[in-house]
């Protein structure tokens, strides 16, 4: 693999920047959403049908006063939300958006996802403590709580994978869902179970509604954000909506095949030229982002659809049923794959 | 040598983030401090080719136990401790030679026993040190050994059930 | 191997140079006058009440502790995941398998006893 450092630097640019452009759209891409699901116009006065409006808003939040409540920590309030960007971002390295097109192909890939996913705690639970404000400690409390308590399912839920995929590296366990014409050989397919605990947990993971509690704007005001103002608010802004972006992105890659064509067996047989071509490569980034923006759609589908958990209903589902069910299931997909390879 | 030259600058700044965890005047900072100091000892782990045990460090020290620690100091609303006064220059100078002379014993004696990473060492750490051959011989040749750290997960379990929650509900 | 993670190194560091410039951007182009009232931490527009910093439940302790205590199994798990399908190789998959199953009720035995004994309840 001796990719020049400069083509990964390059790409790593691009990604970053892909992400970027994508949260904008995403933010524009809900908003009317849920105005067409509320039967109300959305957005409409900024550039054509309203599709300016984020970068409207991003130049507003950037012109606003940061303001820090007195007896707060203001390295710590600053952090926060820095350590949001910057872990929302980083995680985008690890995407193979098509076979050989990722920043860092790394030999552990998917346990350095979940130690990323693991720290990006440390955000939401600064940005509570130093803002000095009740509503905030009480969010980022209850949302440090939240996250730890679904990490372990969604550790179960990878483990599951790994078993089946034989492998740590996220590209491997791309490829080893080529089977059944790219589309029966899904880890959907294989493990449902662990494909419905990991969608469940990356929404819990993301903090999206119906896990929304550490922000529950009718109880907590804003949860950990309550004390933020202008672009450290947008940060977090930012942060919430690549965070489930790249979360989609890593659902597909893990449980949907991601980036390989449905039928790409057939498509290259039919088409010789295509093998290895960089048109390939094109067709698989379209096929990956397609699938991610079904399950980004999802997301904000749910959002405005169900109603947010109380607090012990999440903690009763997350200790309760997940984590017994995720480890059962760890332990039959074991003993089917070892059942089949034996007899 | 690109290895090498991480190694000694990982080392430095792990060493002056344990320094800030215990001079800082704010257990926040201290716990800041700390997480930066957990995140060089992963870097070192990395420079000698033990990726899975480089992330695990991350995954289980910063993921899940500062965030207990962190959790202590926001629940027990610990104070910000005074600041340190009046520093004895001749300790503080006394102190930094005698680490000093000490740190140059130990390289000596760490470099004549020929434990410093090199290529050698390298290359047989990452075959040793990936997961899959960590697993081969966890699961095997050390399978009581990992079913007494279950027994000894399980204690820790029951002893903070039993420490916070006294009185039977 | 220190090489497959320097583009890894390259995004975070481009992470943080993002990061860095919305900071420094806003602290730029935005106003700063800050006063007593403006930096009043809200409460539903009340003066504050007390400080903010009080003490809170011993649950949120509790749920960090098992936690930890499952973190550390799932971690001894990844091991096993990757390497099952040497063990399968080598035919001792479900010698190791039964290992796995023991280490696995062990810890599920915590599990119960902290459900029985009400410590997850949120009530």
């Amino acid at each position: 693999m001796a990719v020049p450092w400069y083509w990964s630097a390059l790409l790593a640019f691009v990604v970053v920047n892909f992400l970027l452009i994508s949260a904008s759209v995403l933010v524009y891409a809900e908003r009317k959403i849920s105005a067409a699901m509320q039967n109300r116009p959305g957005p409409n006065r900024v550039g054509p049908v309203g599709f300016l409006q984020p970068f409207a808003d991003v130049a507003k939040l950037l012109l606003k006063e940061n303001i820090v409540p007195y007896l707060a920590n203001p390295f710590v309030h600053s952090l926060a939300p820095f350590l949001m960007v910057v872990i929302a971002m980083t995680t985008g390295a690890l995407i193979p958006f098509a076979k050989g097109v990722v920043v860092a192909d790394l030999g552990v890939g998917v346990l350095v996802l979940l130690a990323l996913t693991s720290i990006s705690v440390y955000g939401i639970t600064l940005a509570g403590w130093s803002s000095n404000s009740k509503f905030s400690l009480l969010g980022g409390l209850r949302s440090a709580a939240q996250m730890i308590s679904y990490e372990l399912s969604m550790g179960l839920a990878v483990v599951s994978v790994i078993l089946i995929a034989g492998t740590l590296n996220l590209t491997e366990i791309v490829e080893s869902q080529a089977g059944g014409m790219s589309l029966l050989g899904w880890n959907l397919f294989r493990n449902p179970i662990g494909a419905t605990i990991f969608i469940v947990t990356a929404f819990a993971e993301t903090n999206r509604t119906p896990f929304d509690l550490p922000e529950a704007e009718q109880e907590l005001v804003g949860g950990y954000h309550t004390e933020y103002s202008g672009m450290k608010f947008g940060m977090f802004f930012l942060a919430e909506y690549v965070n489930f972006f790249v979360a989609s992105f890593f659902i597909v890659t893990l449980f949907f095949g991601g980036y390989l064509i449905p039928f790409q067996s057939a498509l290259v047989s039919a088409v010789p030229a295509l093998d290895g071509s960089i048109w390939l490569s094109l067709l698989q980034v379209m096929t990956l982002i397609l699938k991610a923006g079904f399950f980004a759609y999802l997301f904000i589908w749910v959002r405005w659809t169900l109603p947010r958990f109380k607090y012990n209903q999440l903690m009763t589902l997350g200790w309760k049923y997940l984590l017994p069910i995720a480890l059962v299931n760890v332990l039959v997909i074991a003993l089917i794959i070892s059942l089949f390879r034996t007899f | 040598m690109a290895a090498q030259i991480l190694f000694f600058l990982l080392a430095t700044v792990a060493i002056a983030a344990g320094l800030g965890m215990l001079l800082s005047r704010n257990p926040v900072g201290s716990a800041l401090w700390l997480v930066l100091n957990l995140f060089c000892i992963a870097g070192l782990y990395l420079t000698l080719n033990a990726e899975f045990i480089a992330v695990v460090q991350i995954l289980v020290y910063a993921g899940a136990i500062m965030v207990l620690f962190l959790f202590v100091i926001m629940l027990l609303n610990l104070d910000v401790l005074p600041e340190i006064k009046d520093i004895e220059w001749k300790k503080v100078f006394g102190f930094t030679l005698g680490m000093g002379v000490l740190g140059l014993l130990s390289f000596v004696v760490a470099s004549s026993l020929d434990i410093l990473p090199n290529e050698i060492s390298a290359r047989r750490a990452a075959e040793v040190g990936s997961a899959t051959s960590l697993g081969e011989v966890l699961f095997t040749q050390y399978a009581l050994p990992l079913e007494v750290i279950g027994i000894l997960l399980l204690a820790a379990t029951i002893g903070a059930v039993m420490l916070a929650k006294r009185k039977p509900v | 191997m220190l090489a497959e993670y320097g583009p890894f190194f390259i995004q975070l560091g481009l992470a943080i140079v993002l990061a860095f410039a919305f900071l420094k951007g806003a602290a730029l182009l935005g106003p700063s006058r800050p006063n007593r009232i403006k930096q009043m931490p809200y409460e539903s527009g009340m003066d504050p009440i007390g400080t903010a910093r009080t003490r809170y439940s011993v649950k949120f302790y509790l749920v960090a502790m098992i936690f930890i205590v499952f973190d550390v199994e799932v971690v001894f798990l990844y091991p096993w995941a990757a390497s099952f399908e040497r063990f399968l190789d080598a035919g001792v998959g479900l010698e190791v398998l039964g290992v796995v199953t023991i280490f696995v009720i062990i810890l599920a035995v915590g599990l119960v006893y902290d459900i029985k004994k009400g410590g997850l309840e949120f009530d």
